[in-house]
């Protein structure tokens, strides 16, 4: 799992695509975070980390489209599932690899909170819930998208496919203000819903139930990489 | 060392292979034989973990490759029809991946540079996979298969698209190689299997045709044997003195000429070895014997023969197929 790892990271930075995603979330969290706090004189940062979420909804799948897709096409994957790793070990090895990417992007950015400090009284532990519940949110979208690369042989496939499913996650929400109130979908919506339970972070509350969400959503799609391996074998 | 045990891979209604039972000895240097789509990579891939059975299994070393994948497949080295290269990776890059992926415990730079020097890639090692040629990647595939020092080795078709100095160069490595290992190796190429391995295991459609030591191949198959003869002297009077020598079955002349002497293609009966008595025929009758050759005997008309007769094709197309051969 660990030679897996460190490969992945590797290739992260031998190709463009580690750079382009450093880059490109550096920027425009630096120019979101300008836009919403520092230029409207605001230092709610509520705002910033829902303009960082659907952010995140678009550049994420660029960080795991290659993950196993590339390997299918290169036939590279025969060498990881010929040696003696598990399924579980090659999945979780690209999975932390792709989230290490995405928690130090995330961990440089939240450098720019402490220029707020300077100028308002910061809710320290606000912060931290909203960062907190970015990395989940994040992590969500790295198993999709981790997901949707084994099933297809083409990257850019994987990546509008996954940007698809987590579009539907987050529309969900949005879907829900058009029920009516007492509809029991509603209530489904809402707890599947993405984004109502991003907001209850934004809103300064530390939600255990959607932390426990979050972690099995990306355990049900590391899980369903792990099978579709699995399965191959028999195809 | 290796147990294969019915092995059905079916996809669909299709079958990929059909009850495959085969046991390789350890030591061994065995050639798997067979037309484009028999099922030779089928076996590979099943034998290495890639793809599971329909039903039947397949033990390394007495360990199931299903039931304990990680301890079987630490015991094998695989390069498979493509072989397995990260492009952005230089060699020396992609073989430390290889030997932290396999988990190793031998001394790393030791082992890595000894592999080096055995498959010759001394020359290239800081460079990135994608710029090498087709003979060295396809000799970083090998060294791949070798990190670790698996006991069984398998290689299937290590010589495709190479070539022919680069196919002499891979052979001789794959000869060296079975001093200490076991070796399987995938082949449509006859010669290969001819030059490289001591038993071969031929499939057609998917079933074992034949599973013989190379030598013996022709002896298991031949009910009959060909000569090609060329003899100066009056073709009539030749045909009918060699017709009556005991155990000539039919003798035709093939209407070519060599110099002044005729060609005739003699069939003679199992067992019986009329090359002598001919021989002393000829000279009896002071014609000179120019030329003397065993027909049919090469592994190339053996396997059409043998793939013909498991397809159902009629002996005596088959027979015109062999002449057509030569």
């Amino acid at each position: 799992m660990l030679a897996i790892y460190k490969r992945e990271m590797r290739s992260y930075f031998t190709g463009v695509i580690g750079y382009v995603f450093l880059v490109l979330f550096l920027a425009i969290g630096g120019a979101a975070f300008c836009l919403t706090t520092l230029f409207a004189m605001n230092a709610d940062v509520s705002s910033f980390f829902t303009y960082m979420l659907i952010f995140s909804a678009v550049i994420l799948p660029l960080l795991t489209m290659k993950s196993f897709s590339d390997e299918r096409k290169t036939k590279t994957e025969q060498l990881l599932l010929t040696a003696p790793v598990s399924i579980t070990g090659m999945v979780l090895g690209k999975f932390l690899a792709a989230l290490t990417m995405y928690s130090g992007a995330l961990l440089v950015n939240s450098f720019y909170f402490v220029i707020l400090y300077r100028y308002a009284e910061i809710k320290t532990a606000n912060l931290i819930g909203n960062v907190v519940a970015l990395l989940l949110v994040g992590m969500t979208f790295i198993a999709i998208g981790i997901f949707v690369s084994a099933l297809t042989e083409n990257q850019l496939s994987a990546a509008v496919g996954t940007m698809a499913i987590i579009v539907v996650f987050l529309l969900i929400g949005v879907l829900n203000s058009l029920l009516p109130s007492a509809y029991w979908l509603r209530y489904v919506f809402n707890c599947i819903s993405i984004f109502t339970r991003f907001q209850t972070f934004t809103n300064g509350y530390f939600d255990l139930s959607s932390l426990i969400y979050y972690l099995s959503v990306s355990a049900v799609f590391v899980y369903f990489t792990i099978r579709v391996y699995d399965r191959r074998r028999f195809n | 060392m290796v147990k294969v045990e019915h092995l059905v891979k079916r996809y669909g209604q299709n079958y990929a292979l059909n009850d495959v039972s085969f046991e390789i000895g350890e030591g061994e240097i065995v050639g798997l034989l067979g037309p484009n789509g028999a099922g030779k990579s089928t076996t590979m891939n099943i034998l290495t973990g890639y793809l599971s059975a329909t039903s039947g299994n397949a033990s390394i070393d007495g360990i199931d490759i299903v039931e304990y994948p990680i301890e079987a497949k630490s015991m094998i080295g695989f390069l498979p029809e493509q072989p397995p290269l990260y492009q952005d990776m230089t060699v020396d890059e992609y073989l430390n991946f290889v030997y932290e992926l396999k988990g190793c415990t031998l001394d790393r730079a030791a082992h890595l540079a000894e592999i080096i020097s055995v498959v010759r890639l001394s020359d290239v090692r800081t460079r990135l996979i994608k710029n090498l040629s087709k003979g060295y990647k396809q000799r970083v595939g090998i060294a791949q298969a070798l990190v670790g020092d698996p006991k069984l080795i398998v290689f299937d078709e290590p010589t495709v698209g190479l070539d022919p100095k680069q196919i002499l160069e891979i052979r001789n490595l794959i000869r060296t190689l079975s001093k200490n290992h076991t070796v399987i190796l995938s082949t449509h190429i006859l010669a290969e299997v001819q030059a490289v391995c001591e038993r071969v295991i031929i499939i057609n459609q998917g079933k074992i045709i034949a599973d013989e030591k190379t030598a013996d191949l022709t002896r298991a198959i031949e009910d009959s044997y060909h000569y090609e003869i060329r003899i100066s002297g009056p073709q009539k009077d030749v045909i009918s003195g060699i017709e009556k020598v005991r155990g000539v079955k039919t003798v035709s002349a093939t209407g070519a000429k060599d110099g002044d002497a005729y060609c005739y293609v003699i069939e003679s009966e199992k067992g019986i070895d009329v090359r002598k008595p001919v021989f002393n025929l000829c000279a009896e009758r002071s014609w000179p014997i120019v030329g003397l050759a065993p027909v049919g005997t090469d592994l190339e008309s053996i396997f059409i023969r043998l793939v013909d007769r498991d397809n159902g094709v009629p002996e005596t197309k088959r027979d015109s197929r062999r002449r057509k051969a030569h």
